[in-house]
């Protein structure tokens, strides 16, 4: 059996701990001249497959940006992980900072977990791109001045939709009925209906809060058909609105249907014959812009799909990140912050560039409003919606829908 | 006026429940055969969904609807042989990890060869609509739903009841050793119960194909439900199901009709009610082996 002096074992112990508070910087970090991310997207639960998407368009940017030779010289290293829910979402943000070398984070789709990522940027005062999060409370009353937001926010969507049900004359004196996803997203979008309606003249004669895990409706629709509404409207997220739109034509209740809520992804799910009405989106793949069709052509011949507009906006995001990095020569975050806020302009694949806003740190940007096209008209299975003109139009600001200062409770 | 709308919500309530009993029902077979709780139930029901679905496109839905739990039965045969058969008699705990891990191998599965975007069967136009039968608005499709269910609920009746093979297996469920000793091996009949079972979930999938999405994760989705009626039934009873899965169907309808946020909670407070005073369930009965 082999002594151990105690004296050594001392000795050892603490020429240990001196190395482990130095740290291990070669294993830690792993190649130094990589710039590594953190990125959170939901993998599983309702929003999985919207994440699903989002990886896809996230790793094609991350290849293009690669092979041309990363950002200032250096390859760009995506980690990209499952956000599962809030509480993990925190846990692996934080790790992701601490532990694994990040230079700031990425990501998300879910609300919810988006304000616990926020939460975790600001504690450690790191820079965090809040990708396709899109409720006004992130920019609103939880805003914090380490984070960017990417997609339209609720009330955008709102307004989207709203000002085309106001054309088609669907509005004033109108009887709506909503149901509403029963956490932050949904909550936000009911509120800026709300408005709208109010202020437009529709009246909102019932809103059912609806669990997110909610997959059968039928309780719902013979609620609704007892209400008798002019307008039924969907405030739902993720692949709910896909199951209540594929029961409601099962139903065949005679009332049209529209949300303000609708990836394309879900929509797609839904079947043609299936989908009606007037939804809002932030980007399609039918788009009429030159750079826009070149990344659809692009993704198509890499995933033999083409993409949904979360793996547009991972993909501009990214880009977005590069230009930035590109121009700072840095990933410091308060440079990373400066930049931002000077206002400059980003290709987003539409027809205007868009711009991050100063005071709210929202990216200023064209939506749109879709349609269903009519039976037989598809040219395949992902082209059965019919994209609506941009909103602003050409003429407006691209802040006509957004929230002005003086309703708007982001403070820095 | 109030009370239609209330009685229009149970009558919707026990159709969906037949629903929940067409996957909790094999669940319950399993493990009253086999003392096994398969939480890999889910798995099956996702892969009738979308074995279904691939078969419908070159079919149609009528074949689809029977081949599918048919395919998903002859894959349940692997399932008893190489997997379940080793756990009848070990501790719970074993089987209940190996089939969830079964179930997570599945999801990740499917996420592979099918993505992860979720997929849509569309049903016949035929079954589109709803028809009205006094003032009670029914969807077509969900009654032709609940034709299938009394169908088969019927057909496992007789064949557990009224048939020598159903003879055979509600005596292995009570006394395993009797039946062997009078020489007869429960082996077969415990592949044919999993066959049964699984085939079961599948034919839930397929049926509910077309009113939901076809996803990697329906399989989570439902288990639950159906373990909840499972439990709130009483484990092992063919009736218990039965009755639970419409209670559940109907709690849930009325509890929307009232409090729609609360609908899903209701059937978990409907469980721990029951259990609270009837802890093994409505109509549970004492099972030997699993009492200390």
């Amino acid at each position: 059996m082999i002594k151990y002096s105690r004296r050594n074992v001392v000795k050892a112990s603490a020429a240990f701990a001196g190395v482990s508070a130095i740290g291990f910087p070669a294993i830690v970090s792993g190649e130094p001249d990589k710039i590594r991310i953190g990125h959170l997207t939901p993998l599983t639960g309702f929003l999985g497959a919207l994440g699903a998407y989002a990886q896809l368009g996230l790793r094609m940017a991350e290849e293009e940006i690669n092979r041309a030779g990363g950002v200032m010289g250096r390859p760009l290293e995506v980690m990209s992980e499952d956000s599962v829910n809030p509480a993990t979402a925190a846990t692996k943000a934080q790790r992701m900072l601490e532990r694994d070398g990040a230079a700031f984070l990425m990501g998300e789709i879910n609300s919810a977990s988006a304000v616990a990522i926020m939460q975790v940027a600001a504690r450690n005062k790191r820079f965090y791109l809040q990708i396709g999060a899109r409720s006004d409370a992130l920019r609103g009353k939880n805003c914090n001045r380490y984070t960017f937001h990417v997609d339209i926010p609720s009330h955008v969507m709102v307004y989207a939709v709203g000002k085309a049900l106001v054309r088609d004359d669907m509005m004033r004196g109108k009887r709506f009925y909503t149901l509403t996803a029963d956490y932050i997203f949904g909550h936000d979008l009911a509120s800026a209906a709300k408005t709208f309606f109010d202020q437009n003249g529709g009246q909102l004669i019932g809103d059912e809060l609806v669990a997110t895990d909610v997959t059968e409706f039928s309780p719902f629709l013979l609620k609704i058909r007892q209400s008798q509404p002019d307008i039924v409207c969907s405030n739902l997220a993720g692949n709910q609105v896909t199951n209540l739109i594929k029961q409601y034509a099962e139903f065949g209740l005679p009332y049209p249907i529209v949300g303000f809520n609708l990836n394309t992804a879900d929509a797609w799910a839904a079947g043609e014959g299936n989908l009606s009405g007037t939804w809002p989106t932030v980007w399609y793949h039918t788009l009429d812009v030159p750079a826009s069709k070149v990344f659809v052509e692009n993704f198509m011949k890499k995933y033999g799909k083409p993409p949904e507009n979360h793996a547009w906006i991972e993909y501009v995001s990214l880009k977005i990140m590069a230009q930035v990095i590109n121009e700072t020569k840095s990933t410091d975050t308060e440079k990373l912050i400066a930049y931002f806020e000077t206002e400059a302009q980003f290709d987003i694949l539409k027809a205007r560039a868009g711009y991050f806003r100063s005071w709210d740190h929202q990216l200023m940007q064209e939506a749109y409003p879709f349609t269903v096209k009519p039976k037989g008209q598809a040219k395949d299975q992902w082209d059965f919606l019919a994209l609506g003109k941009a909103v602003p139009e050409p003429n407006e600001s691209l802040e006509v829908l957004s929230v002005t200062k003086d309703h708007n409770e982001c403070v820095f | 006026m109030q009370f239609e709308f209330l009685l229009e919500q149970v009558v919707n309530g026990l159709v969906l429940g037949g629903y929940y009993l067409l996957i909790a029902l094999g669940l319950s077979l399993i493990f009253s055969v086999g003392g096994v709780v398969n939480l890999a139930h889910g798995a099956f029901y996702a892969v009738g969904a979308y074995v279904s679905l691939e078969i419908t496109k070159f079919l149609g839905f009528g074949p689809a609807v029977v081949l599918s739990p048919i395919a998903v039965a002859l894959l349940g045969i692997l399932f008893e042989r190489f997997l379940l058969r080793r756990f009848y008699s070990a501790d719970p705990i074993l089987s209940l990890l190996v089939t969830f891990g079964l179930a997570m191998i599945a999801e990740q599965l499917i996420r592979m060869i099918w993505g992860a975007a979720p997929l849509s069967v569309n049903m016949p136009a035929i079954f589109k609509g709803s028809v009205l039968i006094g003032n009670f608005l029914f969807s077509r499709y969900r009654l032709f739903l609940l034709v299938v269910v009394i169908a088969v609920l019927a057909g496992i009746w007789l064949l557990l009841n009224k048939a020598s093979f159903g003879r055979v297996v509600r005596a292995g469920i009570q006394q395993p050793d009797m039946v062997a000793a009078l020489g007869i091996r429960l082996q077969p009949y415990m592949t044919a119960i999993v066959m049964l079972g699984v085939g079961l979930a599948a034919l839930g999938g397929a049926l509910f194909a077309p009113i939901t999405i076809v996803h990697p994760a329906m399989g989570a989705e439902v288990i639950t439900v159906a373990f909840v009626v499972v439990v709130i039934g009483g484990l092992g009873s063919f009736w218990g199901v039965v009755i639970s899965a419409l209670l559940v169907g109907v709690v849930r309808g009325i509890t929307i009709n009232f409090v729609p946020a609360a609908g899903e909670a209701s059937m978990y407070v409907l469980m721990f009610l029951i259990l609270l005073f009837r802890p093994r369930g409505l109509l549970g009965e004492r099972i030997e082996k699993f009492e200390i």
